[in-house]
């Protein structure tokens, strides 16, 4: 009987070249548009979870961020809104407290402002580490992306490789468009745990974008560089 | 034993009463209800509408299984995204005809399979986190046992959440979790122990508000009792939010959740 239900920790490394959040999003976002929001906060070992703070400190080193999701103004093709790009570099973009204060916090800010939400995930789901707190930040975020929603302003939300668990079954799945990046790995359950629950061999398509795309999850499949220009002609055509 | 320890054993205990359980001793004339309306019928949740405080009522619950035939009948308690999508149906039908909705969450997890995938699990969960936000009724939760990370998660946004004393609620389940620490998930105890998933540390972190108790050798002990304890509490949830209007409670709904989390500001440090 299985008792693995979600992938804190995805099957495989992303398949694209490794780059930064912040290179990514440098090339959506128009030249010197985007300014920072929450940057202070800051992870606590909440459970005092063994190794979590070792863990804390060796993804801090390795993306020089202070946690899986940066968030902030920005302007494409000179239309505002406010985008949240995740750094997979950071505990594979899991979900914890931090990260889901800032989505619910730049939604909260997006409503203030009136102005749409772009979400970039990439994600292995809620962050094992802080327990059920990760859990709840699923329908903190959910709560923030309806309260947006309410007011008739426009959320896109991409989804990038990996994009699992706890994030897709919450605010990434909740957007008005939703855009799968080419050979992403999108779905609630990891594959590997699929495989050994069914002891089924999963064939490579599975989860892929098109795969997603195909069974009506996704509005289209992008590649990375269209992204810009696709994000820039639904902000227009929502303007 | 720990307070961990007891708790999965009495959750995992044959005896120990399921959703249905409870449901027809709360409700004696619940009237079964099936169906998404959309793709099928997942049996692993049982909803309906039944008369409580002599007002109609829906009540949805996760059901565990306690035999072979019912483990398969229920899918050994994971729920597939039909499953989901019926929850939802019921919850806007409830909406439509004013009344409360009580839920009991009993469950190892969503089910990780290829056609829960193929028909979208991710998103029949997603968008019970999000609807069940704005319904226009008190949503009442009771976590009876299992508490699988989203699976469980899917029937908690809710106004009141109450777990029984051994009833559990985690992000991962321990096993996976000792997996992933140790390479080996027979130390799912050790795992357990850290996620801080009883009921007790449940209540001491604010994400319940209440813990239901059982009789000291659990549940299965004496059901009447624990039902009787549910069914007091039931009833105080739903007085409590017998005349609020609407918008309040759905503010207070949304409220709960905002307040979730715990980090540091950088000034603080």
């Amino acid at each position: 009987m299985p008792f693995m239900t979600e992938s804190t920790e995805p099957n495989s490394q992303p398949k694209t070249d490794i780059k930064t959040a912040r290179e990514k999003l440098k090339r959506i976002v128009d030249d010197n548009s985007f300014s920072e929001l929450d940057r202070n906060l800051l992870p606590i070992n909440i459970l005092r979870f063994p190794g979590y703070d070792e863990k804390l400190k060796k993804a801090r080193a390795s993306s020089s961020e202070n946690e899986a999701v940066i968030s902030g103004f920005a302007a494409i093709n000179k239309q505002p809104c406010i985008i949240l790009i995740f750094e997979p570099l950071f505990m594979m973009g899991s979900m914890g407290s931090v990260v889901g204060e800032k989505i619910t916090r730049a939604f909260e800010l997006a409503i203030k402002k009136k102005l749409p939400v772009i979400t970039i995930t990439a994600s292995g789901g809620a962050r094992m580490q802080e327990g059920v707190y990760s859990l709840m930040q699923m329908s903190k975020t959910a709560s923030a992306v309806y309260r947006h929603s309410q007011q008739g302003l426009l959320y896109i939300s991409v989804l990038s490789n990996p994009t699992l668990g706890g994030v897709t079954a919450s605010f990434a799945s909740l957007g008005d468009i939703v855009i799968a990046e080419e050979n992403a790995q999108i779905g609630f359950t990891g594959k590997r745990i699929i495989e050994e629950t069914t002891r089924t061999k999963l064939s490579d398509d599975f989860q892929s974008a098109r795969f997603i795309k195909e069974h009506g999850f996704a509005d289209m499949v992008a590649q990375e560089e269209d992204l810009r220009p696709i994000l820039a002609k639904l902000l227009q055509l929502h303007a | 034993m720990t307070a961990i320890e007891k708790s999965l054993k009495l959750i995992r205990h044959k005896d120990r009463p399921n959703a249905v359980d409870y449901i027809n001793h709360i409700f004696p004339d619940f009237v079964e209800l099936c169906g998404d309306r959309l793709s099928g019928d997942d049996p692993s949740v049982v909803g309906g509408i039944a008369s409580f405080l002599g007002r109609p009522v829906t009540v949805i619950g996760q059901v565990k299984g306690r035999t072979l035939e019912e483990n398969i009948k229920y899918n050994f308690s994971m729920n597939r995204p039909e499953g989901y999508r019926k929850t939802l149906r019921l919850m806007k039908q409830a909406e439509k005809f004013h009344r409360p909705v009580i839920c009991f969450v009993d469950t190892v997890g969503a089910y990780p399979g290829i056609e829960a995938e193929e028909n979208g699990q991710h998103i029949a969960i997603a968008n019970n986190l999000m609807l069940m936000m704005n319904l226009q009724v008190p949503i009442i939760s009771v976590l009876i046992g299992d508490g699988g990370s989203g699976g469980a998660l899917a029937l908690c946004a809710a106004n009141e959440i109450a777990a029984l004393e051994n009833a559990v609620l985690s992000v991962i389940s321990p096993k996976a979790c000792a997996n992933i620490l140790w390479k080996d998930s027979s130390r799912d105890i050790e795992a357990a122990q850290m996620l801080k998933m009883t009921a007790n540390d449940l209540k001491s972190m604010r994400i319940i508000d209440e813990v239901i108790l059982e009789t000291n050798q659990g549940a299965h002990d004496n059901p009447f009792i624990v039902a009787e304890n549910i069914r007091m509490y039931l009833e105080k949830c739903l007085n409590k939010y017998k005349n609020m209007p609407v918008k309040k409670l759905v503010e207070l709904r949304n409220e709960k959740f905002r307040k979730i989390g715990e980090y540091a500001t950088a000034s603080e440090l």
